[in-house]
């Protein structure tokens, strides 16, 4: 409430730090605060659709004919070789496009599509080309001869995934994946440059609206810094649960 | 399930790479290729050709520029990590974990609004002779990458000098080096060797990283396209284009770095 009041006296550009990071509106904070819940819906959006197209992707890489293998190599190589920034502004636009194109084809009105669902969509893209390279990879370390013994017991494929090559390949996964989080935490500031409110671009309004540079760069900085060592202590725990009952990486050679 | 699997990558050399498949799929790209050149728009593009090289140039530039001293950064920063006292151990991993926990964009806008804002409120800094180069964006963009590919190489490099076998540096202080003769031809040499493989594929991450200088008035080559869309109204070929042009800079830093692990003997100690 004091803030408020303070603020409301003293223009914005002269009060001090702490009235332009108070969570009422005179100050900033609520709004760095909301940026960043959407950057992380959208990290673990785009983390979730990555993870999902990793494994098909590292299915279709591992076990598909020769032209799904061919077309995955294409789609992983492509992905990782052009700036997330290019592709970014490539999908939103052409597949913001396409979608309407093919609404009005079928005869229904034009959508203006969701930043969010949009950002999901094409960081998840980016995410999937990585995943399925880091899947592909955990896949391959799995001793064969365990997939081999679950298909001569019998076992469909969909079981097979379920209980064996998804268990079995999480521990050598693991940490391919969590680095893989963390980038997408990062590259959720890129959808800035499409103008989609995360963190990143409240804090150049903020900053803009106010001319306390410093202020408002650093607070974000904190708040991504906060959520990549909170992210770290989580990946540490997930790493231990995953690698329960197996022997150390470094024994298995 | 094993030899399956591989077994699309097994043939040796053109025939076996080029399998019935394969032609099919070049066929088809052959014609998409051609298809994108006769019927997308590009009348723009003699107009726009001499910013677009200067685009290519100021890009590569950037990349070698930032990648040479930002290696040169995160030798003393792996080094401190790895066999340092706490008060320089500590700082180089606190360094490293700010750069690598927190997005390129935003430490590129805080140095340039951040600095750009506070230095012309600083006399001695006005009047240096540094002034006319800090009034650019180039400095804060260089300064930006630099430091970004100095903290993770950073880590890199710590790795690299913690993994040297030991026996190693006995046996050069046995034969009596210095110490500092002992770091430039025995550790040094090594940890490079051991970080070849891993600076690959950061290279090719700071290649990627580059655009990002166009958000601070850089006109690098992303930058061109970006004002070819605005300009002519034309969205996709300047993207296609600009796609182009960073894959074929990533193919030629995979090949030279490949070109370059060839000529260092594998055989490690």
């Amino acid at each position: 409430m004091e803030a408020k009041l303070i603020g409301a006296i003293i223009p914005a550009a002269a009060s001090g730090i702490f009235d332009l990071l108070a969570l009422e509106p005179p100050g900033w904070g609520g709004n760095l605060l909301r940026g960043l819940l959407s950057s992380v819906q959208i990290a673990l959006g785009a983390y979730g659709l990555g993870l999902l197209i990793g494994i098909g992707g590292a299915y279709g890489r591992l076990y598909g004919g020769p032209v799904v293998r061919d077309l995955l190599g294409l789609y992983t190589t492509v992905v990782r070789a052009v700036p997330e920034l290019v592709l970014i502004l490539m999908l939103y636009f052409a597949g913001t496009d396409l979608v309407n194109r093919i609404l009005i084809a079928f005869g229904h009105q034009p959508v203006d599509i969701n930043g969010l669902v949009a950002g999901i969509g094409v960081l998840g893209i980016v995410q999937g080309a990585y995943s399925t390279e880091v899947l592909r990879g955990a896949i391959l370390s799995i001793p064969q001869g365990q997939i081999e013994a679950a298909r001569a017991y019998g076992m469909p494929p969909g079981l097979l995934l379920r209980r064996i090559t998804l268990p079995a390949m999480l521990p050598f996964a693991i940490p391919g994946l969590a680095n893989l989080w963390l980038i997408a935490t990062k590259d959720t500031a890129l959808l800035a440059i499409v103008g989609f409110n995360e963190l990143t671009q409240t804090t150049r309004l903020a900053a803009g609206a106010t001319k306390a540079y410093f202020t408002f760069f650093l607070a974000a900085g904190a708040l991504y810094l906060a959520l990549t060592l909170f992210s770290n202590v989580i990946i540490a725990r997930v790493e231990r649960w995953a690698r329960c009952g197996t022997p150390k990486l470094s024994e298995t050679r | 399930m094993a030899s399956e699997a591989t077994a699309g990558t097994t043939g040796k050399g053109a025939a076996g790479w080029l399998q019935p498949h394969r032609v099919v799929l070049l066929i088809i790209a052959l014609a998409i290729v051609l298809a994108s050149i006769f019927y997308l728009r590009w009348d723009w593009l003699p107009a726009y050709l001499p910013l677009a090289m200067q685009g290519i140039w100021r890009t590569i530039w950037l990349l070698v520029v930032t990648s040479i001293l930002g290696i040169a950064l995160a030798i003393p920063l792996g080094l401190a990590q790895a066999a340092g006292p706490w008060f320089l151990s500590v700082p180089a991993r606190t360094f490293c974990t700010i750069i690598r926990g927190t997005p390129l964009l935003l430490q590129l806008w805080l140095l340039y609004y951040g600095l750009g804002s506070l230095f012309p409120q600083i006399p001695w800094i006005r009047d240096s002779f540094l002034w006319p180069y800090l009034r650019q964006a180039w400095p804060y963009g260089v300064l930006a990458l630099t430091l970004s590919f100095a903290g993770y190489e950073g880590e890199v490099m710590r790795g690299a000098f913690a993994g040297v076998p030991r026996g190693q540096l006995e046996a050069a202080r046995a034969f009596g080096m210095r110490r500092w003769t002992a770091f430039r031809r025995i550790w040094l040499p090594q940890a490079l060797q051991r970080a070849l493989p891993t600076l690959a594929g950061e290279s090719v991450l700071q290649l990627k990283a580059t655009p990002l200088v166009a958000t601070i008035t850089m006109v690098d080559i992303y930058a061109v396209a970006s004002r070819v869309r605005q300009d002519t109204f034309v969205t996709y070929e300047p993207l296609l284009l600009l796609a182009v042009v960073y894959m074929a800079i990533t193919g030629i830093i995979v090949l030279a770095f490949r070109r370059l692990e060839a000529r260092i003997p594998t055989r490690v100690g």
